[in-house]
């Protein structure tokens, strides 16, 4: 059950010039988060310049509240960037579909394009399945968490786009590469994504054409987080077209709540 | 202490209403606000089939409010009759369908239906700027206007007949006179204002449908002053709406004329907002001494 509330600002950790991690205490156990679900966060300290809430996604649960990894790019994760421990903050959460738990038995692929891995670090963390983890990011000083990840992870394997870390160039290519030197049969896999939308389709592509199950969670501009502004609205197969195999009729889903994550397939990239 | 208003001979618990389009069809809420509480739930506009609505993006973020251009996408009204209004009728409070159409045969349809179903009253959209069948050429042409109010009045047996007036008109007056004396019960406003950004950088418009509706406490102003006009124009009931965010926002325009009012885009920055601006309602009236909230509607002073 999601609920508006306040939460107190624990700390606000610069990752690096443009990345912080915001902890928060919040004095509700009863709203446990899952992996993959998100928070409407006020960022505003008064008047209505900006106006709405920004989401995002759960980072990871603490003892008593949660964590937000976020990247600074606008005026409202710039408001965010300056609050500091001690400061309260207004939020709807948690809210929207979680990632699907894996099946026992299938072994995840969890891929993450730069501050994607804000969506997916929890379900590395929580799931029981050891995890296969791709990271791409623009250069080594965007990708955080790499001791944590090797820990929890099969194997983790990293890009950049500078080639600072790991092999140059896309995460996808990376994934191309593991194809080619897979270490279990292909029906085992089971995708996890976050990260730029065309980063998605790639891998949504990709998962389609080895015949695998992927869960993408999609971000899109949302004024409300709980489906009344209809604002989020993503192009999803109708049930009729993906029987015939057609992508002429589609119908509208709303990232909020029948997302953030969906099964790669029923999108329409 | 009263709280009570009417609207066209339909009594409300209390004059806060919800802004169609900004309260989904009521359960969206129910988790955050006791829905009792309201006096009118005004659900997303209802067309005679369902509605896909625009191509994303379609909101847009601007200083102090939000474009919007969502292109009315909704379940279409006999998914609404069964599925939405069922869920509605388990709480005590009025409910409000705004109704979209592209004919007068269609929105005659429509309402010949809500009116059997019970709702307890009808929204006319005839303002919505995002799509050409929002009705918009119903709601800028006072003829237009007139046929249509006067048609569906005749379907209708015990609905009242809300006209939402459109917010783009050189003289708002003239509209609101207009649905005053083709039959409409009360009048709302604004919906509304079309609006547009572009991202510098790209050239391209923010919104897929470049240009979209401009909500929020930017357009208050604007709201504040038609309401103003509205009031003085006709003696049928206004219901003011426009970027009301809290109580202080609401008093304004009962002081302008408003009877009641509609609590919009603040929902979506605060899901309990329709609740909180009632308590602070009846604050007021305590620090104020005021007995009756009707008492409030255009009692603006100008010396």
């Amino acid at each position: 059950m999601s609920r508006y509330f306040r939460a107190k600002i624990r700390e606000n950790l610069p990752l690096n010039r443009n990345h912080k991690l915001l902890t928060l205490e919040t004095s509700s156990p009863e709203n446990e988060p899952l992996p993959g679900q998100f928070y409407m966060l006020g960022v505003n300290r008064g008047g209505y310049d900006p106006l709405l809430k920004r989401a995002f996604s759960l980072f990871r649960k603490t003892s008593d509240g949660f964590q937000i990894l976020y990247r600074i790019k606008g005026k409202g994760t710039s408001l965010l960037g300056g609050m500091k421990e001690g400061d309260m903050i207004d939020m709807i959460g948690p809210l929207g579909r979680s990632y699907p738990v894996p099946e026992t038995g299938r072994t995840p692929l969890v891929i993450a394009g730069g501050v994607g891995m804000a969506s997916v670090f929890s379900l590395i963390e929580s799931i029981p399945e050891r995890s296969y983890v791709f990271y791409g990011a623009k250069s080594k000083d965007e990708l955080f968490m790499l001791d944590e990840l090797g820990a929890l992870s099969k194997g983790l394997y990293i890009s950049t786009d500078d080639g600072s870390l790991g092999k140059k160039g896309n995460i996808a290519g990376v994934l191309e590469d593991f194809w080619g030197r897979k270490h279990e049969t292909e029906d085992q896999y089971l995708i996890y994504a976050c990260g730029p939308k065309p980063l998605l389709g790639l891998i949504a592509r990709t998962a389609s054409s080895h015949s695998i199950q992927a869960f993408v969670s999609l971000e899109e501009q949302m004024a409300c987080g709980i489906g009344a502004c209809l604002g989020c609205a993503v192009r999803v197969k109708s049930p009729v077209s993906v029987l015939q195999g057609s992508e002429q009729d589609f119908i509208y889903r709303k990232v909020c709540k029948d997302g953030p994550v969906f099964d790669a397939a029923e999108i329409l990239w | 202490m009263n709280l009570e208003v009417e609207i066209g001979g339909l009594k409300l618990r209390n004059p806060v209403m919800t802004a169609s389009g900004t309260f989904g069809y009521g359960e969206e809420y129910s988790g955050f606000v006791d829905l009792n509480q309201l006096g009118a739930i005004v659900v997303k506009g209802i067309s005679l089939k369902p509605m896909q609505g625009n191509p994303p993006p379609r909101i847009s973020e601007t200083p102090c409010g939000m474009l919007n251009a969502i292109g009315l996408q909704n379940v279409g009204l006999e998914l609404f009759l069964k599925e939405k209004l069922p869920f509605l009728r388990k709480f005590d409070t009025r409910v409000i369908v705004n109704i979209l159409g592209n004919s007068l045969k269609e929105y005659q349809k429509i309402s010949e239906a809500l009116d059997d179903a019970g709702v307890d009253a009808i929204e006319l959209n005839v303002s919505c700027p995002n799509v050409q069948q929002g009705g918009i050429m119903f709601g800028t042409d006072r003829k237009m206007l007139g046929q249509l109010i006067t048609g569906v009045k005749n379907i209708v047996k015990n609905t009242v007949l809300i006209t939402k007036l459109s917010p783009t008109v050189s003289d708002i007056k003239e509209f609101a006179k207009t649905a005053e004396d083709s039959g409409s019960d009360a009048i709302s406003l604004i919906n509304t204002i079309p609006g547009m950004s572009i991202d510098i950088n790209t050239r391209r418009p923010r919104l897929k449908n470049i240009t979209g509706g401009l909500s929020g406490p930017a357009i208050r102003p604007v709201a504040v002053r038609m309401v103003y006009e509205a009031y003085n124009a006709v003696k049928i009931p206004v219901i003011g709406m426009g970027g009301i965010m809290n109580a202080d926002d609401a008093i304004e325009f009962f002081i302008a004329g408003a009877s009641a009012i509609a609590v919009g885009t603040a929902n979506f920055v605060n899901p309990e907002a329709t609740t909180g601006i009632l308590s602070g309602l009846i604050k007021y009236m305590e620090r104020e001494n005021i007995e009756r909230i009707s008492s409030l509607t255009g009692s603006l002073d100008i010396g």
